[in-house]
């Protein structure tokens, strides 16, 4: 569809934003997805149709709100425009206007009205032991009211770590028998979106793509939306180039953590977590503020066995390559420029063992890319 | 005519509430407050690194992110007794602020303000008087007859749809809803124009803590930023700069809107200061450390007993033995085991699910007291304690929304008692949000100014001994008194609980069988229709809740959690 075949008067004056800035944004999260040109049209179209907003239905469950609260800084779009404009909110805990019996009877209401065609968003998890007695919503268990909200949804999708995995609250001794959707709703398709919380961009991307499309983005194995979770943080790390140099931060204000390297010997899990941190960054501030952006390790709170599981200053389990051991030590590598002939030395044989490194390890990813699609 | 109401879930709370009230001729007897979830994310602390249980506390909350993960790594300082440098106490405390300025506008703006706002009566308005009312109040320059229109067509645009998504449960022309269309109106453009601004604060608190919600630039130590002139560190005068730039705005919005909408708004439902008294004891914490030992604050923090400002007791340093000796936790209502109050390093906690029973145990939520009394915590706690101090800021906002409601009220003798009520606790978060402005503004100016006396340092590495020690630190959150207690053997945590906000106000009745501050405050509450229980949610939310908070466990014998008997 071109650009002139439709009308978008009505879209002006109902979003409040002009056509030339809609535009933008569609095309922005087109190609944040990975679509082509005449994707960001469709997409457009789609959310400028004034026919019936989609319903969504949110449940929360064993959770902290992080999740809606990321929404609630969101500016691609702005929480505003989300739920005034591109879905119909009809049950939110934390945004309802009335309360106790009112909104548990609208939410029933759409959920048979809508029977099959709402979108089921689901945030925290989901507490199995005694019977889920460990949280309950107007006299239900979060257990019973996952599976009766699943049944009749058009798709499921997972918001946040507690939701796609159990989160902190699954961490052992996991006292409440705390679980992710996908593990309760065994054999039914979940979409899961975790980070804690995540970056509400891979939410609503793939909400978008939902509307738009009317199925879901192709996932990973753990339902995880592959544009946003295809890459391990690592891959992209700007700090990336310091790990394949060997110049690591050791302890927090130390001479490598003050010059930015990299913080893999603090315990960074990067290189076992998937996720787009790096590429997105938080809070669109730009200027690196995502967690490695503020000196600090990742770790790992997207990422099911590795967040709220390995101890945070624990060396991480490199998917890619091991950085070599035979590195000089920190003290000796202050300056590049001043290097002795010795480290020089050390450093370019340790150089080309990760060129040689890098390139086996990206054939192996490649292999096993291959396998999976 | 006794009627019994449940209202389960409470919405546009934090987490998951439950509240019961007994009506009698139209005014409520006896109430209950319920929290419904449990986690247990202390027990899942035991044996962990001292060194990263704030990751794990700060996911105690995602609303009030930041708090739980400052005050944890403070509890392990207290323990360890080390200092940290002042520019991590700076930057904290500038990520706190700027925290608390967002939390309490989207409280007002956009949690509780549809309690008196009828939406749908705004359609009815006049933009132009709207506009004109609105300018007679403040300088902000989106009051004007163009915007005022543009949100009312908005709004029509969106009832048009007749999908009202969240809205469509609101109370729309209940009998207690008093504002003319115009203020209404005036409400629904700024919830709008609070959405945007609010994300400011949120860009202040990402810039330094890596992300929000959910900080990562905490260390037990001190804080991982590294600030530096020659090297690409992650903190530098671009990014000090572009702070100043949000905060700036910031400024703007909660002096000429907030401070003003809540006097303004509060001038038509003036019976509602009279209404909503809780337990009228109070207790704020010190808070923005300015040393290193953290013995000197900006914000005071102290006791007060019944309501009367002469009886205030001052806590002045990480160290006070005063808050220290204080606090004790009872579960005698809760659905844990015994019936004691204890101290937070002493306490016991084994779950035993009851379901809901009125005279036994009816929540997850414990009982906290302070020296045997229940208090309320929050921002009407702290201003009152600003107030009793001498604080000029607190003092000088104070005047202000008293003086606003004053002149739109045309009613000169509202005495400063008023602030006991419903209606004073929102009134009570303006003036702590403008508080907190200018503090924000304060603790930014003395960052910069400490980074060019030639002090970089960010971060001090602890050292854990061998054997046993005990900490506790507090911070004053945006929902009031929040402490942590730790003990750690060996470099490992041995015991950890959190005594937050919304325990201490949303706890259940204690040892004593004294009823907690929300079950106070909703005591004489009118219910005009228990069908649509609005009042109820108007005294309730004047809180704040957040109950995923208030909801944890500790265990000091390492005993596993027992069966939990369903009956």
């Amino acid at each position: 569809m071109a650009e002139n075949e439709f009308d978008f008067s009505g879209l002006e004056k109902r979003l409040s934003v002009s056509r030339r800035t809609f535009l933008k944004f569609c095309a922005g999260v087109a190609a944040s997805l990975g679509l082509p040109g005449h994707a960001a049209m469709a997409m457009a179209a789609a959310v400028a149709d004034p026919k019936k907003r989609p319903p969504v239905i949110w449940l929360h469950g064993q959770e902290c709100t992080g999740p809606t609260e990321a929404l609630l800084r969101s500016e691609q779009p702005s929480l505003e425009h989300l739920i005034l404009d591109l879905i119909s909110l009809d049950y939110h805990q934390t945004l309802d206007s009335g309360a106790g019996h009112q909104v548990e009877e609208i939410k029933k209401k759409s959920m048979q009205e809508n029977k099959g065609k709402y979108l089921l968003v689901i945030e925290g998890a989901i507490p199995v032991k005694d019977d889920g007695i460990y949280c309950k919503i107007a006299g239900e268990t979060m257990l019973d009211l996952t599976h009766e909200a699943a049944e009749h949804a058009a798709a499921i999708v997972a918001y946040g770590s507690c939701a796609s995995w159990g989160g902190v609250q699954a961490a052992s001794p996991n006292p409440t028998g705390a679980q992710g959707a996908p593990q309760v709703l065994k054999g039914k398709t979940v979409v899961t979106i975790p980070g804690c919380p995540p970056n509400p961009a891979n939410f609503i991307g793939t909400v978008l793509y939902f509307v738009t499309y009317g199925k879901l983005p192709p996932i990973d194995e753990y339902g995880r939306p592959k544009w946003a979770y295809g890459r391990l943080v690592h891959e992209n790390c700007y700090r990336r180039p310091h790990f394949d140099a060997g110049r690591f931060a050791t302890e927090f204000g130390d001479e490598g953590h003050r010059k930015g390297w990299c913080l893999y010997k603090l315990g960074c899990k990067g290189p076992e977590t998937y996720n787009n941190c790096p590429s997105l960054e938080y809070n669109n501030v730009g200027g690196n503020v995502w967690p490695i952006g503020v000196g600090h390790p990742c770790f790992g709170c997207s990422e099911q066995g590795v967040g709220f599981e390995k101890p945070m200053f624990s060396l991480s389990r490199v998917l890619t390559h091991a950085p070599p051991n035979m590195f000089p030590e920190i003290e000796s590598r202050e300056d590049v420029s001043g290097m002795s002939t010795t480290a020089a030395a050390l450093t370019g044989a340790a150089v080309g063992a990760v060129v040689g490194a890098t390139a086996m390890a990206a054939k192996k990813l490649n292999e096993k890319e291959g396998d999976q699609d | 005519m006794t009627t019994r109401i449940t209202v389960d879930p409470i919405t546009r709370i934090e987490g998951h509430l439950r509240i019961d009230v007994e009506v009698d001729n139209g005014k409520v007897s006896k109430a209950w407050s319920s929290g419904q979830m449990w986690r247990g994310i202390e027990k899942i602390l035991e044996g962990r690194d001292p060194r990263e249980a704030w990751s794990y506390t700060q996911r105690f909350c995602g609303v009030c992110t930041t708090v739980h993960a400052i005050t944890s790594v403070r509890a392990v300082e207290n323990a360890l007794q080390m200092e940290i440098p002042l520019n991590a106490q700076l930057i904290r405390n500038i990520i706190q602020t700027a925290h608390a300025v967002h939390d309490h506008m989207v409280h007002f703006y956009h949690l509780s303000a549809v309690d008196w706002v009828d939406v749908v009566s705004a359609l009815d308005a006049d933009p132009v008087a709207t506009a004109k009312l609105a300018e007679s109040l403040s300088d902000w320059h989106l009051n004007g007859p163009h915007e005022m229109k543009a949100v009312q067509e908005r709004l029509k645009t969106f009832v048009g749809s007749g999908q009202l998504g969240p809205f469509a449960s609101g109370y729309w022309g209940h009998p207690a809803m008093k504002l003319p269309p115009e203020v209404n109106l005036l409400a629904v453009a700024h919830y709008l124009q609070a959405l945007d601004v609010q994300i400011l604060a949120n860009k202040v608190v990402a810039i330094l803590g890596g992300k929000t919600p959910h900080i990562q630039n905490v260390a037990v130590g001190g804080v991982s930023n590294s600030i530096g002139h020659d090297a690409p560190s992650v903190l530098n005068i671009e990014r000090l700069m572009l702070i100043k730039n949000f905060i700036d705005k910031l400024d703007h919005f909660v002096k000429s809107t907030y401070l003003t909408d809540v006097p303004a708004v509060g001038a038509f439902y003036l019976d509602w200061a009279g209404i909503g008294g809780g337990v009228n004891n109070y207790l704020s914490v010190p808070d923005c450390p300015q040393d290193t030992k953290g013995t000197q604050f900006d914000l005071p923090g102290g006791y007060i007993d019944n309501g009367d400002l002469a009886s205030f007791k001052p806590i002045t340093t990480f160290n006070d033995e005063y808050f220290r000796d204080g606090v004790a936790e009872s579960s005698k209502h809760s659905w844990y085991t015994g019936d004691k109050a204890l101290h937070p390093w002493e306490g016991e906690t084994e779950p035993q699910y009851t379901e809901f029973q009125d005279d036994g145990q009816y929540s997850w939520v414990k009982s906290p007291t302070f020296y045997g009394k229940r208090a309320e915590v929050g921002p009407l706690a702290d201003v009152l304690v600003g107030v009793a101090s001498g604080n000029e800021l607190y003092k000088k906002y104070l005047d202000q929304v008293m003086g606003t409601l004053k002149a739109v009220s045309k009613n000169p003798d509202i005495p400063l008692a008023a602030v006991h009520s419903t209606i004073g606790r929102h009134a009570a978060r303006a003036v702590r949000c403008a508080v907190m402005v200018d503090t924000l503004k304060d603790q930014w100016q003395k960052l910069v100014d400490n980074i060019g006396t030639g002090d970089l340092d960010t971060f001090n590495p602890p050292e854990f001994p061998k054997g046993e020690i005990k900490g506790v630190g507090f911070h004053q959150a945006p929902r009031g008194t929040l402490s942590h207690w730790v003990v750690i053997e060996d470099a490992k945590i041995k015991n950890y609980q959190a005594v937050v906000p919304s325990t201490w106000n949303a706890g259940p009745r204690d040892a004593d069988d004294e009823p907690g501050p929300y079950e106070s405050s909703l005591l004489d509450n009118p219910v005009a229709d228990p069908e649509k229980p609005l009042e109820i949610l108007r005294t309730v939310h004047s809180f704040d809740p957040c109950i995923a908070c208030a909801i944890h466990m500790v265990d000091t014998e390492q005993k596993e959690i027992v069966k939990v008997k369903a009956m």
